[in-house]
């Protein structure tokens, strides 16, 4: 700690700071472009100035940018000094002459950081009369908008897509007065990070497409906190409602996991929400008037669940809640989890290491904080994207810690930083099946099938701790695993990575022998698996078996009544598995937000909400419990939570009255009692009865608009603002209108701050935690003195056969994700089918891009064309995962390629 | 007693005066052109709708009476796709006008709004626009803004230079 004096008055801060961040953290406003607390500071737009005095007997002081002056114990330093406040006005001043007369049709505007420091600064009236720069605009794509009119040449876009995010299609063009910030031509912007240029950009250069269509300010949205659903990282994200419709979703920040950021599947994918897709209505099939309303659908499922002996179909992606309620409607031993066998194997290898307590679970945190990272088998650049930008951070940060040591430079110096640190790189070794991004900052890049990743991983294990069985590579291979083994032995705080991608076991306990190995030496290992959903591992918890055993139970039981929760079989298995299950089934109860090939076969198909009209919790990759709060009620009153449906059809099971409401705490307590392990998951949010100074808090900012004429067409009289029993939150603008605990935040906002730049106010200091942070409840115990006990079995190396490919999948960001597929944009960004190989097996059969072949797999017969990748191991063949229309398949077999037309 | 006759007595000589009530609605009041009644939507001198759906009058609206969703036409420019107006909720402070950048919303000099039924008192933007630039003639917001939206190029506006050329180095 260091003391400071600014205006003469004392204050107490962190040393290694600098100035801006000093006074941020301390609750100054002092206004600021083109530092950023992700980004570092560059002293590029002068708008930070401030006075520094020599020591307490100086008047004269001199202007120094405070974001490029580092703290010093006993410094004097004055903002409110005139010359520094009228530097800064003048800046803007500047600035603002070429500024386009936009805000009214600028979607920035209302969230717009320079409007609030232009306010801040006090420049309130052009006096330049002469005339403005203009630019010509680019096409960026389904997702981001320009009108580089509006900048303000802050750098921060071009720093932050190039530098932070790895982006390299986003650059600065011209010179002097003229820069342009754009791409060397029209075109999609490549990086799947690249909304976030939408928060990171100051103005409203970059704006949100999406949002564009149906355009609404941040004063006028309702909001709250949410938890992403697109993968199982978890990342925290805010959604924001008007009229009945899901508007946008930007990043809640959380020190643990996301950060400031998001990636564009889950900033983007919201759109399934309000989908033509929908189900909306409930139906009973099979019957004259098939629409039903809530009566007679209860009335009709209580004769069902009573004649028949139900079994419960459990989802990745549905809520704890939803999934407790219906193993507790069905009955433990009836429960099973929606997805393949294969897959159940795995991850239950996962949860029961994570539920040793033997490693500590990776948050993605420690992974930009870790100084030597392992992937071993998960393409998480398509998996667990944020997780990427985590790894990117890790392995740049410890390259300029490497940079920096015994040099009395400051971390933030970041352009400084970045000339010592120049081409250097922290350790990172990405051993996956085929190429990713990551491979150009990786040190080591293995691209193999993944028993040998696994035989990899094992050797690595094995020459960190020499008690473990030999492995036998090749030269190549042993050389490989020597230098990754020696790179964690000297880490500090080595990540290891892996996941259930690839359906192979092998790979986690390969994984979890790394770490255990790392040990020995290192301070703090961590470790991470990613899981295919965002639920998945909250699932995995409850250690139902598969779904393979309920096509079984079914075919021998009669009288099977089946309820399906919010899962699409047919995305999880092959069709001629899932078709067995419907014909053996008396009847399907189907609960979904989406129409599907599943919910087509349902006898009875139930409108479930989708995350922004429902309360729920979901278990991420680590182990962590996050609430996500419902931001509306749907008018359309048969949208309810799953769980709220499977509760009613307990209790008219049992023939009780539904009398009243239950709500998401008690059946999480009910999930607790049932399994031991999920202990505390209730605890992971404040309770619906919390009140700060007796008020709920409001949804809406203070600002909102037009309450009184949103519904007047319908009917003049307002009705009474909806109630939400579940939670502390109100629909409306009334409450507690400080700042709320951190699991409850539905906005960022801040007197003078209207902008996601509000954040800092939030933070105990800039880009640090926020104040009394509770980033969801840890559901695996660390035990820090658990010995390993190590897996020993190592799986036969890889054989190529002849004529025969090993079929495995291929993640895509945009595409295998099944809700975001339905929002325009994503779908734009999904490629076609395709099957991917190696160039040396293309070359053996002369094929080339896009050749089409005929494949065989299972009986069924699929034509597709080629896509050569020089990294894909030989004998392998890669076709993407869960593309929407193309069907699942039996991954881990082999296929035969029948004809091919070049 | 004195004072009892005095106030009889000028009491009795304003029957002599001119009157200041008028026999409406027989007879009409003439109003200051700032008077604050009927709301409007007006357009700009080439015939568009000026209203660009910034949202400002709604947030400015002290009753929140004022709803609209902003929408694009094919050139980028924005209008309101709904304009609601629920006046038996309006207290015509008049703030929308002042919020207003674009001159679009104005209260005008008409008062006589008055209806049966309460529900008549929601206006949709077809009972609102009227063909007429109102009390601010000559005003085309799109004409000084940045934006391009089907009104003029990008550097034709008012006080616009040219685009700047990417691929030049000059000064
Ligand atoms: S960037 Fe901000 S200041 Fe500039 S036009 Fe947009 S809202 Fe207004
Ligand atoms: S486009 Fe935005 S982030 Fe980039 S330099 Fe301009 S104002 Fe800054
Ligand atoms: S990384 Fe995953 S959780 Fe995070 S925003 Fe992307 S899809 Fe959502
Ligand atoms: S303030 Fe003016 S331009 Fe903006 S929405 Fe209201 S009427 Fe339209
Ligand atoms: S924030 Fe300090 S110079 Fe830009």
């Amino acid at each position: 700690m260091s003391t400071i004096f600014i205006d003469n008055k004392q204050y107490e801060v962190k040393a290694g700071k600098n100035l801006l961040e000093a006074c941020l953290g301390v609750g100054i406003d002092l206004p600021y472009f083109c530092w950023h607390p992700a980004l570092g500071s560059v002293g590029a737009c002068r708008q930070c100035a401030v006075k520094v005095f020599r020591d307490e007997n100086d008047t004269q002081g001199r202007l120094v940018m405070s974001c490029m002056e580092g703290i010093r114990d006993g410094l004097h330093l004055s903002v409110n000094d005139k010359t520094a406040k009228a530097f800064r006005s003048q800046v803007i001043e500047w600035l603002m002459t070429n500024h386009p007369h936009d805000c009214p049709v600028c979607d920035e505007g209302g969230s717009c950081h320079l409007q609030d420091m232009t306010v801040m600064t006090g420049h309130d009236y052009r006096r330049y009369h002469f005339k403005k720069r203009t630019y010509t605009n680019q096409y960026l794509g389904p997702f981001i908008h320009h009108e580089m009119n509006r900048c303000i040449q802050c750098y921060r876009c071009v720093r932050y897509y190039h530098e932070y995010a790895g982006g390299k299609d986003l650059n600065v063009f011209a010179a002097h007065n003229h820069v342009y910030f754009g791409r060397e031509r029209d075109g999609v912007l490549e990086s799947p990070f690249s909304g976030n240029l939408v928060e990171v950009c100051p103005t409203g250069v970059f704006t949100d497409k999406t949002l564009r269509e149906h355009y609404t300010r941040k004063w006028d949205l309702t909001t709250a906190p949410s938890v992403c659903h697109h993968c199982a990282v978890g990342c925290n994200t805010i959604a924001g409602e008007r009229y009945g419709q899901l508007r946008c979703i930007t990043n809640r920040y959380n020190s643990q996991v996301n950060g400031y950021f998001l990636c564009d599947r889950g900033r983007f994918g919201y759109e399934f929400v309000n989908s033509e897709n929908r189900i909306t209505q409930p139906i009973i099939r099979n019957q004259a008037v098939e629409a039903v309303d809530e009566t007679s659908l209860l009335e009709h499922l209580r004769t069902l669940l009573t004649n028949h002996t139900v079994i419960g179909i459990g989802s990745p992606r549905a809520s704890m809640e939803s999934n407790i309620a219906l193993m507790q409607l069905v009955g433990r031993e009836n429960f099973y989890q929606g997805i393949s066998d294969n897959e159940v194997f795995v991850e239950r290898r996962i949860e029961e290491v994570m539920q040793s307590g033997v490693i500590k679970a990776a948050s993605l945190q420690d992974i930009q904080h870790s100084d030597a990272i392992v992937i071993l088998g998960e393409d998480i650049w398509n998996t667990a994207p944020v997780m990427a930008l985590a790894v990117r951070q890790g392995v740049m940060k410890t390259a300029a810690q490497h940079a920096l040591e015994n040099r009395a430079i400051a971390e933030w110096h970041d352009a400084a930083v970045k000339e010592i640190v120049q081409q250097e790189k922290g350790f990172l070794a990405n051993c996956t099946i085929g190429a990713s991004p990551l491979d150009e900052i990786s040190s080591s890049i293995i691209h193999k099938a993944p028993e040998d990743l696994a035989r990899l991983g094992f050797a690595i294990a094995q020459r960190l701790n020499t008690v473990l069985p030999a492995v036998q590579l090749n030269d190549e291979m042993s050389t490989q695993a020597a230098i990754i083994a020696a790179a964690l032995q000297k880490a500090k705080r080595p990540v290891i990575i892996s996941g259930a991608g690839l359906y192979n076991e092998a790979l986690i306990r390969a994984a979890f022998d790394i770490a255990a190995a790392c040990k020995a030496t290192a301070t703090e290992v961590h470790l991470a698996y990613v899981m295919p959903e965002c639920n998945s591992m909250g699932l995995a918890m409850m250690q139902a078996s598969g779904f393979e055993n309920a096509v079984l139970r079914a075919s021998r039981a009669k009288n099977v009544a089946a309820i399906v929760l919010e899962n699409d079989l047919y995305r999880n298995m092959p069709a001629q598995i899932t078709d067995v299950f419907f014909n053996n089934c008396q009847h399907c109860i189907v609960l979904d937000s989406l129409n599907n090939a599943t919910t087509q076969h349902a006898d009875v198909l139930i409108p479930a909400a989708s995350f922004a009209e429902g309360d729920g919790t979901l278990v991420n990759y680590e182990g962590r419990a996050q609430r996500f709060y419902q931001v509306f009620v749907p008018a359309n009153k048969n949208m309810q939570e799953s769980w709220k449906w499977l509760m009613k059809m307990r209790l008219i099971q049992s023939g009780a009255a539904i009398d009243k409401p239950c709500h998401p705490e008690e059946v999480l307590m009910m999930g607790e009692q049932l399994l031991p392990q999920l202990k505390g998951i209730s605890t992971a949010a404040p309770r619906r009865d919390f009140r700060v100074n007796g008020q709920a808090l409001p949804r809406e900012p203070h600002r909102y608009s037009g309450r009184t004429a949103m519904l007047a067409n319908l009917a003049v009289s307002e009705p009474k603002p909806k109630q939400d029993g579940d939670s502390p939150f109100t629909f409306t603008m009334e409450g507690y209108s400080g700042m709320p605990p951190s699991p409850l935040i539905p906005f960022f906002w801040s007197p003078g701050w209207n902008s996601i730049q509000a954040v800092n106010k939030y933070q105990e200091e800039p880009g640090g935690s926020l104040k009394n942070e509770h980033a969801g409840k840890l559901l695996f115990e660390y035990k820090r003195d658990a010995t390993p006990v190590y897996f020993k079995d190592i799986p036969e190396a890889f054989v190529v056969r002849t004529d025969k490919w090993l079929l495995l999948p291929q993640y895509e960001i945009f595409g295998s994700e099944e809700l975001s597929v339905y929002s325009k944009g994503i779908s734009e960004r999904s490629p076609a089918a395709y099957i991917a190989m190696s160039a040396l097996d293309a070359d053996q059969m002369s094929l080339v891009n896009g050749s089409l072949i005929t494949v065989k797999i299972f009986e069924q017969l699929y034509e597709l064309p080629v896509r050569i990748h020089a990294n894909i191991p030989k004998g392998v063949v890669l076709m993407p995962s869960g593309l929407p229309g193309v069907p699942a398949m039996a991954w881990n077999s082999w296929v035969q390629i029948i004809s091919i037309k070049l | 007693m004195i004072s009892h006759l005095r106030t009889m007595w000028l009491v009795f000589i304003h029957l002599f005066r001119k009157k200041a009530t008028i026999e409406y609605p027989e007879e009409k009041v003439e109003l200051h052109p700032r008077y604050r009644g009927r709301i409007v939507l007006t357009k700009d001198p080439d015939g568009g709708e000026r209203c660009v759906g910034c949202y400002l009058c709604a947030v400015a609206c002290p009753v929140d009476c004022i709803a609209l969703q902003a929408t694009e036409d094919e050139n980028g420019r924005r209008y309101p796709d709904f304009f609601r107006i629920n006046f038996s909720r309006c207290i015509f402070c008049g703030y929308c006008e002042e919020a207003c950048p674009t001159y679009a919303i104005q209260l005008i000099p008409d008062f006589e709004m008055a209806e049966y039924n309460r529900q008549n008192l929601v206006f949709e933007k077809e009972d609102l626009l009227i063909d007429s630039q109102g009390k601010y003639p000559g005003y085309n917001f799109y004409r000084v803004a940045g934006l391009e939206a089907g009104v003029k190029k990008k550097g034709e506006g008012e006080h616009e230079e040219k685009p700047v050329d990417v691929h030049s180095l000059l000064p």
